[in-house]
């Protein structure tokens, strides 16, 4: 085996470093998204809403029991075949759509899990003094379920950056896409994936770093 | 006023209320007291809407239900009228004190934010918590946890405040605190219906002790009357059997 070319991985740092934001885009909007579905979903869930109920269960057990690279295909390749208007859907659309709805199944669960921990008596004490249910969620219980919630979710989110890899199979050139072209053009596989791997593992240390920070400012009121 | 007639409440077949007829004049502090899993509870709880009665009407003040014909405005106007204090203080563990006492204000009368901490902070002073205005529930004592589960209770301007054992979970060092300002709430004539089993309280406070056995109402009258002279069997085996742990 020959010794690793560090000159070819130095050059393509700045090179890879370019198809970065995209990355993250694809990761934080499919986040974002991904979140307020998955509160929606668990609300729904908490309270029983009748035929939405039904629908969300249907909906969190196909997104969770298909794998996300199947998902991605059928909104990239299988709708536009169905319905020609959707052939205005491209690969970077295809794949928000695909993180948010596969990523919204697993967090719905457990943000539902979260708002079930949330104490009863204060759901209780929330309607005694004339709450709505809308206001007993925005304010009492979603904001402690959060913290409850923030380590599975953060998981999720880190999860997510690396999905974004598949993105590359629908012919978006991110940061996984752009190393691939990159290698076949030197033939430096090893040096190219492993420059991308290292790229990833330091965003995600760096959310790691900023999930502590978060953990600690959101425990600051059930400390004694 | 209160007024509730035949209020009744099934769970499945058991029957928790039966039928029970109650008014309570404005200002009037009135003490519930009876066996565990009588309804005395179920009673508070009923009033406050956090159990939907099965049958009979409540008044409180201008409004009056048919609790099976109650709308969901209905239950909320009739929670905005009654004030609930919680064995377990049930304070909102997200909030500092302040917040917890301002926050129906802020979100259920919708009042201004400098006169919904304005009146917090009073009831703060009132409470003798005053120094506690930040500090979140998870940092304080149950005796003050408590205190400020009044102070939430007190808040609202509520017809009357509803106590379900306001001092039944806390550790004994801190029921006189918690007594000492229901009964700084009774003076000022703060109408209150409290199930408690502190009978000195019920002696030094009430004005009226109501006794409830099976869901019904067994027998009523001022402190005196209720401690030394019951009619009823039940009642005088009730007090009995908790007179001889407790001195009156």
């Amino acid at each position: 085996m020959d010794v690793l070319n560090v000159d070819y991985m130095l050059g393509l740092v700045p090179v890879l470093l370019r198809y970065l934001p995209l990355t993250l885009q694809l990761a934080g909007i499919g986040m974002v998204l991904a979140l307020i579905l998955a509160c929606l979903f668990a609300v729904v869930r908490v309270l029983r809403i009748p035929v939405l109920n039904q629908l969300t269960i249907v909906f969190i057990s196909f997104f969770r029991g298909t794998p996300l690279l199947v998902q991605l295909f059928l909104f990239y390749y299988g709708l536009p075949q169905l319905v020609s208007a959707l052939t205005v859907i491209d690969g970077i659309t295809a794949t928000i759509m695909g993180l948010t709805m596969h990523f919204s199944a697993y967090m719905a669960e457990s943000i539902r899990a979260a708002i079930v921990g949330v104490d009863r008596s204060q759901t209780e004490a929330a309607l005694s003094i004339g709450m709505t249910n809308g206001q007993l969620m925005r304010r009492i219980v979603l904001p402690q379920a959060t913290r409850v919630a923030l380590p599975t979710l953060m998981n999720y989110f880190i999860d997510m950056i690396k999905a974004t890899s598949l993105a590359f199979t629908l012919g978006v050139t991110e940061l996984m896409g752009a190393t691939q072209k990159e290698a076949s053009g030197s033939f430096l596989y090893f040096e190219a994936f492993i420059v991308a791997a290292i790229m990833y593992w330091i965003v995600v240390e760096l959310l790691s770093k900023l999930q502590h920070h978060l953990e600690i400012r959101l425990n600051k009121a059930y400390s004694r | 006023m209160i007024k509730l007639a035949s209020l009744s409440k099934h769970f499945g077949k058991s029957v928790v209320l039966d039928g029970i007829d109650l008014t309570i004049e404005k200002g009037e502090i009135v003490v519930v007291i009876g066996p565990s899993g009588t309804g005395k509870s179920t009673l508070l709880r009923c009033i406050n809407f956090l159990e939907q009665p099965t049958a009979g009407t409540m008044s409180v003040g201008d409004l009056t239900v048919d609790v099976n014909r109650a709308s969901r405005a209905d239950i909320l106007a009739m929670r905005r009228r009654t004030a609930f204090v919680f064995q377990n203080y049930a304070l909102f563990a997200n909030k500092t004190a302040l917040q917890n006492i301002a926050e129906r204000l802020l979100v259920v009368d919708r009042w201004p934010k400098a006169k919904a901490y304005q009146r917090a902070r009073d009831i703060l002073e009132r409470i003798g918590l005053a120094d506690k205005a930040d500090a979140y529930p998870a940092s304080m004592s149950g005796g003050q946890q408590q205190r400020v589960g009044i102070g939430r209770a007190m808040a609202a301007g509520a017809e009357v405040i509803l106590f379900d054992e306001p001092t039944s979970s806390l550790d004994p060092e801190w029921v006189e605190e918690v007594l000492g300002l229901m009964k700084q709430l009774a003076a000022e004539r703060q109408t209150m219906m409290v199930v408690t089993h502190e009978m000195s309280f019920a002696r030094d406070v009430a004005d009226r002790v109501i006794f409830i056995d099976g869901g019904r109402i067994v027998e009523q009258g001022p402190p005196d009357e209720i401690f030394h002279h019951p009619q009823d069997p039940r009642t005088q085996d009730f007090l009995k059997k908790i007179l001889a742990s407790n001195t009156v």
